[in-house]
């Protein structure tokens, strides 16, 4: 990093640093010097605009505008023409391989089992990790591939999935145990659209336990959390009345812990609809790992088709949306209970 | 302040604190206006500076430091370097928003050219010397750079690589008696041979991350403009010539019969390709055994090899021929490609430095450090460092037929198109016909735009 770039404006780095609060302070003192100059009774209506105001402007102009436009921009052809629902009609054409079907059969396995894999694998570490003394070694080892990025974790991966042909020394972690424990053939775990148990293409089912690899700290720790948060007498007064572990986990702890569950299970839906860096970079889509919001990016960059790019964008707004509601009345629901 | 002042908002004492907020927020926004002025006022550097934006990371990118060092050095113009892979993506929003570098080098042109067909570059008829640039440079590089006919050049070439080199290890092919193939009947022989004494003959890789698939490109547009020549290979990329055209097929059949049924001449098969990344693919070439004979790749190849194994030595252990022609009648003809520069600002120092790239003195220094090769025939072949590089510029210069990319100048979406058709055909070549069908497709929209 050429950090030459950052001293030659050195001017504008110590105007933003200093500059940008100023403005803020400003914006609030002088906002409330004018409340205060209200009579009486219309300061507390007026006060909390003042204060939502700035938020409130800046999330109209980054993302309901932007928002507004993509959906007019899906209603028009490319010259900006008004087409109707043409776009869309376009992208669910020609089920079930037309289209855009491949990307979304492939974002509901997302949907599905990256949900599914990060929830069950979170849950039964954040209780099986209750009971040992290295906790935290544990839980932080665990979470640290949180901290990398998607391309670094899909380098690590294709690593881990690396193929050389049989009877070659295999240098992939899971071709080499497939080759030495199992005594099999080697795989292409990356190209390979075989379905599991009639299931799930292999490739789809890599591309999602990479991800799934990355994410599951973040679900461990918040699982954990709640875990931690059930008190000590209730599951005591469980073991009294003669209850074993597992049916204290199954009658005590899991319902105790439900509304948590949910929450992180609709934020990793959100998660899976939203599924693109793991699927770029390992795959960018062939072998049918296509994801929607990967297509969206085809389109946008690749095709330069704007509108079409936008009728997948608006797509996956729209499917979004419910799961975003129900994670709000959920989230409410939580600390309702509190 | 206490809630018993707010209160209480008409006494004295309470009105001297507001006077004081709104004394202080006045200095406050005054400060930060004041710095905002300072901001603007500051950054003026005494002969200004040149936003360039390229794909050189690592060892490329310090070679193009080293070209422009004696350029800033000499006009005290500073370079402000942008690199990105992703440069279709990052270029045509830096373009949509109105905010482009002033200098951009592309190794794929199509997007340059959508560009200029959008004006959003400019013409350099009267920033580059065209005297100059037509003594020094072959024919087909200028006219490459006047994509849209016009007369107007958009584009200019500072540095071109040539594609559809054979690489194989000299060693193997004399403990085996092999000899270099001088026609495609005796290359077709060739692999026969190697086949039969229970090796494959050929290495390929074509996995390369979101370009997958373009390292089996490569060996279709050498084989259609070898085969078929060079009307129906501009034809081809520029949408008038159909991928279901026998032409197109023929080229497509051609490359399965290098493949061989069902991939058995390519080092582990079907499988093998489509996992090894084409960096990785002529390894097995230095094996012993050898699992493989020969790899057909673009002059880059060398530092894969050298990074996989360092004591290989250029020449002894890796060489090249190129492919042989077909169609006789297309003899010498091959696909190159090349770093596009244009211009989306007409600034005076992005002309400079325009004017210094073209330049063999410029070419020169990248020339000697390795890994590219200069279309200014003022640059003499003793400046390339080895006698690899130097017989591939030769090469490069004794072209009859120069061809630039085709998947490199088709539309973004057709050129991905075409890559994953080669994953596809690579999986299974009975599925031509609904690949090329599906590539007609693509064909029929791609080129609208």
């Amino acid at each position: 990093m050429d950090f030459n770039v950052l001293l030659t404006d050195l001017p504008t780095l110590i105007g933003v640093i200093i500059g940008v609060p100023a403005v803020l302070a400003a914006y609030i003192v002088g906002g409330e010097y004018l409340v205060r100059r209200l009579p009486d009774k219309a300061r507390p209506s007026v006060r909390p605009w003042i204060w939502v105001g700035p938020a409130l402007a800046l999330v109209t102009a980054f993302l309901v505008l932007p928002a507004v436009g993509t959906i007019s921009t899906s209603l028009q052809d490319r010259k900006g023409n008004f087409v109707g629902l043409k776009n869309f009609a376009t992208q669910l054409d020609g089920f079930p391989t037309g289209g855009a079907w491949i990307a979304i059969r492939d974002n509901v396995f997302w949907l599905v089992f990256y949900t599914l894999f990060v929830l069950a694998f979170g849950l039964i570490l954040a209780v099986i990790f209750d009971r040992v003394p290295y906790e935290k070694i544990v839980k932080s080892l665990i979470f640290m591939p949180m901290a990398i990025s998607s391309v670094a974790l899909v380098v690590i991966w294709k690593f881990m999935y690396a193929y050389q042909p049989p009877g070659q020394a295999q240098t992939g972690t899971l071709n080499f145990l497939l080759n030495t424990v199992f005594h099999q053939d080697p795989r292409t775990w990356v190209q390979d659209t075989t379905p599991l148990l009639g299931l799930i293409p292999l490739n789809n089912l890599a591309l999602i336990a990479a991800a799934v690899w990355g994410i599951v700290g973040f679900s461990m720790v918040i699982l954990s959390a709640a875990l931690k948060g059930i008190p000590g007498d209730l599951l005591e007064a469980a073991r009294v009345d003669g209850a074993g572990e597992i049916t204290i986990f199954r009658r005590v702890i899991f319902p105790l812990m439900m509304p948590t569950i949910v929450v992180v299970g609709t934020t990793l839906v959100i998660f899976a609809l939203k599924a693109f860096d793991v699927v770029y970079a390992m795959t960018n889509g062939n072998y049918e790992t296509d994801v929607l919001a990967n297509r969206m990016y085809k389109l946008l960059y690749n095709s330069n088709d704007f509108p079409g790019a936008s009728a997948v964008a608006v797509i996956l707004l729209l499917t979004v949306i419910p799961v975003l509601i129900f994670n709000l009345r959920q989230f409410r629901a939580v600390e309702a209970r509190r | 302040m206490t809630r018993g002042s707010t209160v209480s908002s008409h006494s004295k004492g309470d009105l001297r604190v507001h006077q004081l907020w709104f004394k202080r927020s006045l200095i406050l926004s005054l400060a930060a206006v004041l710095t905002a002025v300072a901001c603007g006022t500051s950054s003026t550097p005494s002969a200004g500076s040149v936003n360039v934006m390229a794909t050189w990371t690592g060892a490329e990118q310090a070679s193009f430091f080293a070209v422009m060092k004696p350029f800033t050095d000499q006009t005290g113009i500073t370079i402000n370097y942008e690199a990105s892979r992703d440069q279709d993506a990052l270029l045509t929003t830096r373009v949509a928003a109105g905010n482009p570098p002033d200098l951009a080098a592309a190794p794929s042109p199509a997007l340059l050219t959508s560009f200029a067909k959008a004006g959003k570059i400019k013409a350099l008829n009267t920033v580059v010397d065209m005297t100059a640039l037509q003594s020094q440079y072959a024919k087909s590089w200028i006219d490459l750079g006047e994509p849209l006919a016009d007369g107007k050049l958009y584009q200019v070439y500072s540095w071109v690589s040539l594609k559809g080199l054979i690489w194989y290890n000299p060693k193997n092919f004399q403990a085996k008696g092999y000899s270099i193939p001088n026609s495609w009947d005796n290359l077709l022989a060739l692999q026969d041979t190697i086949k039969s004494s229970g090796t494959t003959p050929w290495c390929i890789g074509l996995e390369s991350g979101a370009a997958s698939g373009w390292p089996g490109s490569d060996w279709v547009k050498e084989i259609v403009l070898s085969q078929s020549g060079p009307t129906v290979y501009d034809n081809w990329w520029q949408g008038k010539q159909k991928w279901t055209s026998p032409e197109i097929k023929l080229a497509w059949q051609t490359w399965g019969q290098i493949l061989g049924s069902g991939d058995s001449n390519v080092y582990g098969g079907a499988k093998n390709m489509s996992a090894t990344n084409f960096g990785d693919a002529g390894t097995p070439m230095f094996q012993n055994p050898p699992k493989c004979y020969m790899h057909n790749q673009a002059s880059f190849i060398t530092s894969f090899f050298q990074s996989a194994n360092a004591s290989l030595v250029a020449g002894n252990d890796y060489n090249f021929f190129s492919l042989p022609d077909i169609t006789a009648q297309y003899a010498g003809a091959h696909v190159v490609a090349g770093d596009a520069w244009s211009m989306f600002n007409d600034t005076p120092q992005a002309q400079k430095m325009l004017q210094y790239l073209m330049t063999a003195d410029a070419q020169a220094i990248w020339v000697k450090r390795g890994g590219k090769i200069s279309p200014n025939n003022q640059v003499p072949l003793t400046d390339y460092p080895d006698a690899l590089s130097k017989s591939t510029a030769q090469i490069l210069v004794a072209t009859k037929i120069a061809k630039y990319d085709a998947g490199d100048q088709m539309p973004s979406d057709m050129r991905n198109a075409y890559w994953s058709a080669v994953l596809s055909f690579a999986q299974n070549q009975g599925n031509l016909n609904s690949i090329l069908a599906n590539l007609d497709a693509v064909q029929a929209k791609a080129y609208t735009s």
